[in-house]
């Protein structure tokens, strides 16, 4: 298991290599990147700054990991989230899940990703034409969520 | 007992501070208790931390609730609902 919380870049495909390197166990990888849109409610976005809380970034994003490796046969997880100033184009997060089988990647990665959205303490504030202001968050986030219950 | 309060993203601006130390009476209590005090301050305080403001805690870097029990020493957080991801 990797949990990184970092301002530098990451290389996704370094990553998901990383998780099946020497291990003829696994059988699928599933994994996500989540990127800095340059429009967000209408408005053009131009930087992307990503706070959080950091005694408690990793203790949160470790247990949403122990709790997809209780739920699904997972053989390695990796999880990087970005903080600091970002702008579009730029990756934010990685989530790969490795396991035997693709459906247990495939949902656990939703999983990790969703659990994240709604309960990893980072905040966005963008920056656009009329000055800075906090991303509010979904609903459909929330939603996303809920249906892992 | 004391409880050191931190504050984040929009709720750290708009209360001007980022981390603080309460003394509450006794040696145990609800962090309801935190919330109600900081209410008491008024404007934008008794706002932000209004029953249908939306805000979230985390106390001893989990997420918890107004019944959640805090002790002297505690670290209780006050935050937005995340947004990361």
């Amino acid at each position: 298991m990797k949990i990184l919380v970092q301002e530098a870049d990451f290389d996704p495909g370094a990553e998901i290599a990383a998780l099946h390197a020497s291990q003829p166990k696994v059988g699928a990888v599933a994994s996500f990147v989540g990127l800095v849109r340059d429009i967000n409610d209408g408005d053009d976005v131009s930087t992307l700054t990503l706070e959080h809380y950091p005694a408690m970034t990793e203790k949160s994003l470790h247990g949403i990991v122990d709790e997809a490796m209780t739920r699904w046969q997972l053989l390695d997880v990796t999880v990087i989230h970005r903080v600091g100033k970002l702008q579009p184009l730029d990756r934010i997060v990685f989530v790969g899940v490795a396991s035997g089988h693709r459906g247990e990647a495939f949902a656990a990665c939703e999983f990790i990703m969703d659990y994240l959205k709604t309960r990893a303490p980072f905040w966005k504030k963008e920056g656009t034409a009329e000055g800075e202001r906090w991303v509010e968050a979904r609903e459909s986030d929330d939603e996303a969520a809920e249906r892992w219950k | 007992m004391r409880i050191k309060v931190l504050y984040f993203a929009k709720l750290r601006e708009k209360f001007g501070v980022e981390s603080e130390e309460i003394e509450l009476p006794g040696d145990r209590a609800y962090a309801a208790a935190i919330i109600d005090l900081l209410r008491r301050r008024g404007e934008p305080w008794a706002r932000e931390l209004g029953l249908d403001a939306g805000y979230r805690m985390a106390v001893n870097q989990t997420l918890a609730g107004l019944v959640t029990p805090v002790r002297d020493g505690d670290e209780v957080a006050i935050f937005p609902p995340v947004t990361g991801g």
